[in-house]
């Protein structure tokens, strides 16, 4: 069982739609999971129907008991988060700024703070519309601990995946390279890195890629829009060169993208022409790598 | 006055605006950029001039003093994050892990948890013309953009007046990143895109800033690709439709250069000048 991540770095560079085809592609070879819980789109794709709904708690947050407070003020004192200001003669919680460190209830000479366990999301796991397995979540608003939600899904997905012995597990990554990216990364066996030929685009690459390189996981690229810039495109490639990543493929500016995304498709299932031979052959050549 | 540029999809064009928006308004007025997309920021590149300050950024993490150390284990059960560990004769600090909250080191009964600084980014200022370009880059490796984003906005809160206008450039999503970045500003745009996959994550962008109590506003980028959804659902809810950024593949070319493109759009710049209008309108105390 391999598992393999698609991550970008830069937003909007269509991982997403590129990881849906793969899905797509790999039909009953794969368990599908969709890492980037803040913004989760896969499912827009996937069209799943959710077999299973699990509340998802993680950390904890304060709450102060004003019947036994005394507003003597050593919590708001202590806290680093300024998460307890003075609100109507009374300390209050702003559980949005609370880290859960649990400092105050420590301190509290009159044992007024209680921490409690929050709900920061659901997990999910559910059939697609071709009846592979999609663990999917969604975060809470504004909720920390994305990272510990990613890794849950994760867990789930590779359980299933070894439980019904499939080949392969395909992750969609976040953006960027903080927590949830490095729990996306942690444990993966090969790293699907979309790009687009911008200077943003070379610039995430790099970044996403350095983070890549600290967890050791053999690494390919597909250069999506690449017409856009092609003086931008062969200086990618020349990036892929110097650090021996696999240059995958090279997709067109091409509004597919959009009109499948809008009536529910993937690219493979909506375009019949060289788009999706780009990206059958792309898959197939993500397998070659990993195995 | 602070503006916050978000967005719950990556991609849909903040960089691009926060940027444009910028030397639009320094055309005429100072105006203060902040790039808070600290784990992949790419205001910079739109953006050149001279250095005017470079500050290493750190945050706090304990640091073992073994000589006093009782090995009594207090630090490890104060702390609710597994960021310090008794492990046989020898405490080991998770820095990763660490938040920062001081309670292993003020509670340790002899002082052997000293906080010390770990460094986690670099801030840099830059002068270009009417524009106070701040960017804040996180190293890679560290896990936690919060207190960064925290750090760089209190930078610009210590040097700038109060009235010049601030737009910050947001990271992605709508967890703890955006929250730092968006809960002390007077306003906030949601830039998004007329498809199925910008609507999904611009309704989780407004019930953020519903959540926070933030006035907001919608600016639609490539519009004319996709459908009407976007549209009707700001309708149909009330938010102000700022601006609609033609689809255009001569804009996508002129970014992918790191190129300002509202000069060379005239069609681009009218929606800035639309938006331009209405920021300054707002009514903010």
């Amino acid at each position: 069982m391999k598992e393999i991540v698609i991550i970008s770095g830069k937003g909007g560079t269509g991982k997403t739609s590129i990881t849906a085809s793969f899905a797509i592609l790999a039909g009953s070879e794969a368990v599908i999971a969709d890492c980037d819980v803040d913004a989760a789109d896969m499912h827009l794709l996937m069209q799943p129907v959710i077999k299973k709904s699990v509340d998802f708690y993680s950390g904890v947050i304060a709450l102060i008991d004003e019947n036994k407070c005394t507003n003597c003020g050593i919590c708001a004192d202590i806290c680093r988060f300024n998460a307890i200001p003075l609100v109507d003669n009374q300390h209050t919680v702003k559980d949005l700024d609370c880290e859960g460190c649990g400092y105050c209830a420590k301190v509290c000479p009159e044992k007024a703070i209680t921490m409690y366990e929050q709900n920061v999301g659901d997990w999910f796991i559910s059939q697609t519309k071709i009846e592979n397995t999609l663990v999917h979540a969604k975060l809470g608003i504004g909720a920390e601990n994305s990272g510990k939600l990613v890794a849950k899904v994760k867990k789930e997905a590779n359980q299933i995946a070894e439980k019904e012995d499939k080949e392969y597990i395909i992750v969609d990554g976040s953006p960027g390279i903080g927590c949830p990216v490095v729990s996306s990364l942690s444990g993966a066996n090969y790293a699907v890195l979309v790009t687009e030929p911008s200077m943003s685009g070379l610039h995430d690459l790099k970044r996403v890629y350095e983070l890549v390189k600290k967890f050791n996981i053999k690494a390919g690229c597909i250069i999506n829009k690449s017409d856009i810039n092609l003086d931008m495109t062969n200086k990618v490639i020349q990036f892929l060169k110097e650090e021996s990543i696999t240059h995958i493929s090279s997709l067109p500016y091409d509004e597919s993208f959009t009109k499948a995304m809008t009536v529910g498709e993937t690219i493979v299932e909506y375009d019949h022409s060289e788009l999706k031979d780009l990206l059958v052959k792309s898959w197939e050549i993500v397998k070659l790598e990993v195995n | 006055m602070k503006i916050a540029i978000a967005s719950g999809k990556g991609g849909t064009g903040k960089t691009t605006l926060s940027t444009n928006l910028a030397a639009f308004f320094a055309d005429k007025n100072q105006v203060v950029l902040a790039d808070l997309d600290v784990e992949e920021p790419n205001s910079g590149l739109f953006i050149t001039g001279k250095t005017e300050q470079i500050d290493v950024k750190y945050k706090m993490i304990p640091e073992w003093n073994e000589d006093t150390c009782t090995l009594c284990g207090k630090c490890q059960e104060n702390c609710n994050f597994h960021a310090v560990i008794r492990l046989g004769s020898q405490i080991l600090v998770f820095p990763e892990l660490c938040h920062s909250c001081y309670a292993c080191s003020e509670l340790c009964p002899t002082n052997s948890l000293p906080m010390v600084k770990q460094r986690m980014g670099e801030l840099k200022h830059i002068k270009s013309g009417k524009i106070d370009f701040i960017e804040s880059r996180l190293d890679i490796g560290q896990e936690q953009a919060v207190p960064l984003i925290g750090q760089t906005i209190h930078y610009i809160e210590s040097k700038f007046p109060k009235k010049t206008l601030k737009i910050f450039d947001a990271p992605p999503g709508t967890s703890c990143p955006v929250i730092e970045a968006t809960k002390d500003v007077d306003f906030v745009i949601l830039v998004t895109e007329p498809t199925p996959f910008g609507l999904h994550d611009l309704k989780l962008a407004v019930d953020t800033m519903v959540e926070l109590g933030k006035p907001h506003a919608v600016v639609i980028n490539r519009y004319g690709i996709g459908n009407n959804d976007v549209v009707d659902y700001c309708v149909e809810n009330n938010i102000p439709i700022l601006a609609k950024i033609p689809n255009s593949r001569k804009l996508a070319e002129l970014y992918s250069k790191g190129e300002l493109v509202y000069k060379e759009l005239p069609e681009f710049k009218e929606e800035l000048q639309k938006i331009e209008t209405y920021i300054l309108n707002l009514e903010i105390e």
